[in-house]
């Protein structure tokens, strides 16, 4: 029998465009294979730092995104009431002289009646500044309900936290552990990363209640119970502590475990600093026996130090920490049944952190200079690595739990050491060296500083003259002193009742407020919908951005359609969230690598064009011409600082500037011939030890990342948390409210707390009460699936044939219990109500916690999709039995469902009870379905571009 | 009905996939459909694509099991399946038209899309289901191992590989002659214990996956009272008191 004769060697395509993936927010480098101008196939770029080649699922389906019938055609303007998702299309120099007419007055009159929020937007660099030239305090994007605890703890603690600041040293690492993950926060790296362990036979400590993804291939399993992290890695630190398995070396050198603290309970400066006459934190010096500046040259820190000054005792940080944390309060048998785990697993995981880290030190022959002066022969490094994200994070004793766990790494002194965690550049940047929020909004005036920053103490709150909240999200007051990213989570609640303010205007960018990325689902559609006694929306105008039909159209009485991520200008810029290695610096852009078929325009272009209508400084010439054409204009000609734009790559009129130089009218087109990024590797004396390493410090300075060279040492202790404290206690001229006295007393602590996720409802924090609750006894989680990103990946039709259906997935013992079989459905409840769901059953779950996959439900209507869509019909989401606001407590008062340090949404310390329940037809509460501007997507796909 | 070759093929291409690896991330799944749907034979339709009951064909994907041992927690175990491209392929003997069969320079199975008629006897007769009717088509859909990027000059050499392959993040799946007990992926196998899936098949599967190894090994160490505590060393307080770890830290420090 004869073979048929085959092509073997078809072409491939006519071109490759590369540029950078969005179907996430990790920012790989992408080829786009284009057939006669059109979409055919899209592959990882092999050049880029980020993905070297791979892609990942939803990277690959980014030709069903980039033909999703759910993309916005053109501008729309409502007809029907909001939320009905009724529209007309209108003229893009209508939409744009609409919003003109709506925003101009507000300006000129109050620009703090504007709340402009941008959700997972990638360009905040630039949107700030737009809402800084506006003049409104009122911008952040999403990072509020999103990560902002695990980078807050890390930019005070150490100066960067994991993902777009930092990775494990993966080539060297030996031990490996990861807690609690969303999987896209930099989702190829850590999977290439995990392949490189895996092929050396490395590790792999995975701590989470489920075992998914990266906890299924890890060696060793730790299904912790929610919200006890924290506990978990102060254990270990008990552990280690006690064995004298720390780097005293190194605390001594870089951290600042050796700085002297006042111990005086009466003293007005208890608990802070000692300083000497320049301020600057004292240590007794081990050479001289004498005090002397922590950053002098040649000093010898002594981490036993202690000085007693006008009868005031004063003892370095490590000799409190050691106090602190050789309490029997934590050790494994005290904390272990509270984290769902064993006294032997947790001294077990103690014994092997200080195993490899000791006895399996790596040493490379690399001399390097620190900033005292002192010549280093060699770089010797601690092979233990950490990563972890949202699922210790989304707590609300979640910043104290991502400070233990920086600390821990500190302890351990394998934070920019060889086989530790390494800082990518510009980072590591303390806390002290990024800007402070600034809320000062002066009518028709541009705002008097960048919006978002760290606070160092009270006096850098953003409050008014009355004490009252600057911003309408409350950021940056004492209910969450360090909320450097904002609270976008609260911007609708707190605008509809009015708290601390009315606004006017509600702008958004990329964020599904009324669906996922809300708690509170249903109220918050009532709050965007509730009319006043007049008939007036109580939120009077909402403008809204997305490149798709999302739930959060349907609310807007104005839509600006974004283009999908292959059809516009972007800059992932050194400014803003980078894209850089350990080894290197690197930028990227996005470019139209094919061209819209709709009326739709890209967001920031739009505001590029709305700034010069309005007149924003920055946004326009001195005669009042627009000084920007588009995007991609901004960003090849902004100037930041002197020699200092969005992109860093190819600067200057001969091109040779990296990092700083002129603008370069050419500069995108470089970029588009390098494969659509630029990176420049790290010279090998300045590869680890960055803060401390004067060739870092010389290179960072010459990329310009910083102006002159600036060595820190790592905060074990954060003595602006103590500031908050002392305001507690009546200290200081600015005082928070007394029913926030306590809390703050209790949260702000300078070392690592930990404290039980209920307290935030019963104003308990003492660590060793119960968490016994009778009605509601089970954790309830969500999490990401590796093949979607929040609410896009249904509309996508081939990711959503992957993650069509989220059933709530219940552990062995509460399955039995219930008496439940496959196909069953459970009422789920919280304090705040109901959902019906169908449950599954998985036995590699901590007993006492339920979960399911993110933001797979659907509203009729939306995203193109069929009303009998399984996303609709049988999809859910935990939203609807997540408040905003707790119960109230025993004085009436509500908190926020917040950490009380930064403000970060509390996803996953909801609670519920499940019971079973007859199945009903479709996932209770089914919601009606709002008129789709799309209409609905074809029956069938046959994805294939035809060349004749 | 259909033959194989007469003689096996020397060079036997095929995949080895690596289930301690594996996150179960789909990433293989979408960029073999992105692939196949624009190259080899009809695109891979989707039908009822925003609908209700979406159907699409595709030609690898992951099914993720539990496990329960006797000692210690469940495991999750992802594993992803295609078309093993069988020695004894049961699928190219059923077929009546000659639609499938087995290449004889390097084993590929490969389905010619203008004999089949879409009987589905294949997708009966393969023990593993690595075969699905294109719901539009109705032809006959399984993995090609790429044979139109393996052997493909224009593309780069290091690109020659299958697009499942090329793409996956953690580098759980490799390509090679596992004919040549030479290769890179023959060691492979030998080196960590590469099996046949369901061999009792008698198909002899080309593809070869690598076992997860041992999980959570300490949870057994951790429960044994009797063993000798090999890391207790590690963690031997250097005192008992806080006073007396205080006296230990001066003389730490005075030795380094």
């Amino acid at each position: 029998m004869t073979q048929p004769a085959l092509d073997t060697s078809p072409p491939v395509s006519d071109e490759i465009r590369k540029t950078t993936c969005y179907m996430c927010a990790c920012r790989c480098g992408i080829n786009v294979h284009l057939k006669g101008g059109k979409l055919a196939y899209i592959e990882g770029n092999r050049d880029h730092p980020v993905n070297r080649g791979v892609l990942c699922a939803k990277g690959s389906a980014g030709i069903m995104q980039a033909l999703a019938p759910s993309r916005l055609r053109a501008p729309l303007k409502r007809t029907g009431p909001r939320g009905s998702g009724e529209f007309e299309e209108i003229s893009w120099e209508e939409a744009l002289s609409l919003a003109t007419d709506w925003l101009a007055p507000v300006r000129a009159k109050d620009p703090s009646k504007l709340a402009f929020f941008t959700g997972r937007d990638q360009s905040q660099s630039f949107t700030s500044m737009w809402a800084q030239g506006f003049g409104t305090p009122n911008y952040a994007a999403h990072g509020g309900f999103c990560s902002v605890n695990m980078a807050a703890a890390g930019i005070y603690t150490m100066g960067g936290a994991f993902w777009e600041f930092g990775q494990p040293d993966w080539d060297r690492t030996k031990l490996f552990m990861i807690f609690g993950v969303a999987e896209d926060h930099d989702s190829n790296p850590i999977k290439i990363g995990l392949g490189k362990l895996k092929a050396r036979g490395a590790k792999v400590i995975g701590v989470n209640p489920v075992r998914s993804g990266y906890n299924a291939i890890a060696d060793e399993w730790v299904g912790i119970t929610p919200g006890t992290d924290g506990l978990f890695i102060l254990s270990l630190v008990h552990c280690l502590i006690k064995a004298g398995k720390v780097d005293l070396e190194y605390l001594g050198r870089f951290t600042n475990a050796p700085v002297l603290v006042n111990e005086d309970p009466n003293s007005d400066e208890f608990g802070m600093f000692l300083r000497g006459e320049d301020g600057e934190p004292l240590v007794i010096d081990r050479a001289t026996g004498k005090p002397a500046g922590v950053l002098a040259e040649g000093v010898q820190p002594d981490l036993a130090g202690q000085l007693r000054r006008a009868g005031v005792t004063h003892r370095t940080v490590f000799q409190q920490m050691a106090e602190r944390y050789l309490s029997e309060d934590y050790a494994p048998e005290a904390v272990a049944a509270r984290c769902g785990l064993t006294p032997a697993r947790i001294r077990r995981i103690a014994a092997e952190l200080a195993r490899v880290a000791f006895d399996e030190a790596i040493v490379i022959d690399q001399p390097w200079t620190d900033f005292r002066g002192k010549r280093h022969e060699k770089m010797t490094g601690r092979p233990v690595s950490f990563h972890a994200m949202r699922g210790i994070s989304a707590h609300s004793n979640g910043f104290q739990t991502a400070r233990a766990l920086h600390v821990l790494q500190i302890l351990l002194g394998s934070v920019e050491v060889p086989g530790g965690f390494r800082f990518k550049p510009p980072y590591p940047k303390p806390s002290w060296a990024h800007p402070k929020p600034h809320c000062k909004s002066t009518p028709g005036q541009a705002l008097d500083g960048p919006h978002l920053g760290f606070v160092q103490g009270p006096e850098d709150l953003a409050l008014d003259d009355q004490g009252q909240p600057a911003r309408i999200d409350k950021a940056f007051t004492w209910e969450n002193p360090m909320s450097a990213h904002g609270l976008m989570h609260m911007v609708i609640s707190n605008a509809h009742a009015g708290d601390p303010y009315k606004i006017d205007t509600l702008f958004m960018y990329m964020a599904n407020m009324s669906w996922n990325s809300s708690m509170n689902t249903r109220g918050v559609h009532d709050m965007l919908t509730d009319q006043d006694e007049n008939g007036d929306y109580v939120i009077p105008r909402i403008i809204y951005s997305d490149a798709y039909s999302s739930e959060m159209v349907a609310y807007a009485d104005l839509v600006l359609p974004d283009t999908t991520y292959l059809e516009r200008h972007d800059c992932i810029s050194l400014l803003d969230r980078p894209i850089c290695e350990a080894d290197a610096v690197a930028d990227a852009i996005r470019w139209p690598v094919i061209e819209p078929d709709r009326d739709v325009r890209g967001f920031q272009s739009v505001l590029v064009d709305l700034g010069a209508r309005l007149g924003l400084p920055g946004f326009v010439n001195d005669d009042g011409s627009a000084k920007y054409r588009d995007y991609a204009d901004y960003i090849t000609n902004h100037i930041r600082r002197p020699g200092v734009g969005p992109l860093a790559g190819w600067r200057g009129k001969d091109e040779q500037g990296a990092g700083r130089g002129e603008p370069n009218p050419d500069q995108l087109d470089r970029y588009i011939e390098n494969g659509g990024f630029w990176m420049e590797h790290v010279p090998e004396e300045a590869a680890f030890y960055k803060p401390w390493n004067t060739a870092y410090q010389d290179w960072a300075v010459e990329k310009g990342f910083f102006d002159k060279p600036a060595p820190y040492l790592f905060q074990l202790y954060v003595e602006p948390m103590r500031k908050f404290q002392r305001a507690a206690e009546g200290l200081g001229e600015r005082q928070p409210p007394d029913h926030l006295r306590d809390r703050l007393k209790q949260t702000m602590d300078p070392l690592p707390i930990w404290y039980p996720p209920e307290a935030m409802g019963t104003g308990n924090f003492s660590p060793s009460q119960s968490d016994e609750d009778a009605e509601y006894p089970i954790h309830a989680l969500s999490q990401r699936p590796m093949a979607m990103y929040h609410s896009w990946g249904s509309q996508n039709a081939w990711l959503r044939q992957i993650h069509g259906r989220n059933p709530l997935y219940v552990p062995t013992d509460i399955w039995v219990a219930n008496g439940f079989a496959e196909g069953d459905w459970a009422q789920v409840s919280s304090p705040h109500g109901a959902i019906t769901v169908p449950v599954a059953h998985m036995a590699a779950l901590n007993p006492h916690t339920v979960w399911t996959w993110n933001a797979i439900g659907k509203r009729k209507g939306a995203w193109a999709l069929d009303n009998d869509a399984p996303e609709a019909t049988k999809g859910f989401l935990l939203n609807h039995i997540i408040h905003e606001l707790l119960p109230p407590k025993g004085d009436g008062l509500r908190w926020a469902n917040s950490d009380p340090v930064t403000g970060q949404a509390a996803w996953f310390d909801l609670r519920v009870r499940i019971e079973k329940v007859p199945a009903p037809a479709e996932a209770q509460p089914v919601l009606p379905p709002i008129a789709s501007p799309v209409g609905r997507g074809p029956d069938v796909v046959r994805q294939k571009v035809r060349q004749d | 009905m259909t033959s194989l070759p007469s003689q096996p093929s020397l060079k036997k291409m095929g995949l080895v996939i690596d289930l301690d690896t594996c996150v179960g991330c789909h990433a293989c799944v979408v960029a073999c459909k992105g692939w196949n749907t624009e190259n080899y034979g009809a695109p891979l339709a989707d039908k009822d694509a925003y609908g209700a009951e979406p159907v699409g064909s595709f030609l690898n994907r992951i099914h993720s099991y539990e496990v329960t041992p006797e000692v210690g927690p469940a495991q999750t175990v992802h594993f992803p399946k295609s078309c093993l491209h069988c020695e004894d392929a049961p699928c190219v003997t059923v077929c009546p038209t000659g639609a499938s069969y087995k290449r004889v320079e390097d084993g590929i199975v490969l389905v010619n899309e203008s004999d089949c008629i879409g009987c589905g006897l294949c997708a009966w007769a393969c023990p593993y289901g690595a075969r699905e009717m294109d719901p539009v088509e109705k032809v006959m859909k399984k993995c090609t191992l790429c044979v139109d990027r393996i052997y493909n000059d224009n593309l780069p050499e290091v690109d020659q590989v299958p697009a499942c392959v090329r793409t996956c993040p953690a580098g759980a799946r490799h390509f090679g002659d596992l004919g040549d007990a030479e290769s890179d992926v023959s060691k492979l196998v030998a080196e960590r214990g590469g099996f046949d899936l369901m061999p009792e098949q008698g198909t002899k599967p080309v593809n070869q996956y690598l076992p997860p190894r041992p999980r959570d090994a300490w949870v057994a160490e951790e429960d044994d009272d009797t063993q000798i505590d090999v890391l207790a060393p590690f963690l031997a307080p250097v005192a008992e008191e806080p006073k007396g770890f205080f006296g230990w830290l001066d003389k730490a420090l005075e030795r380094l």
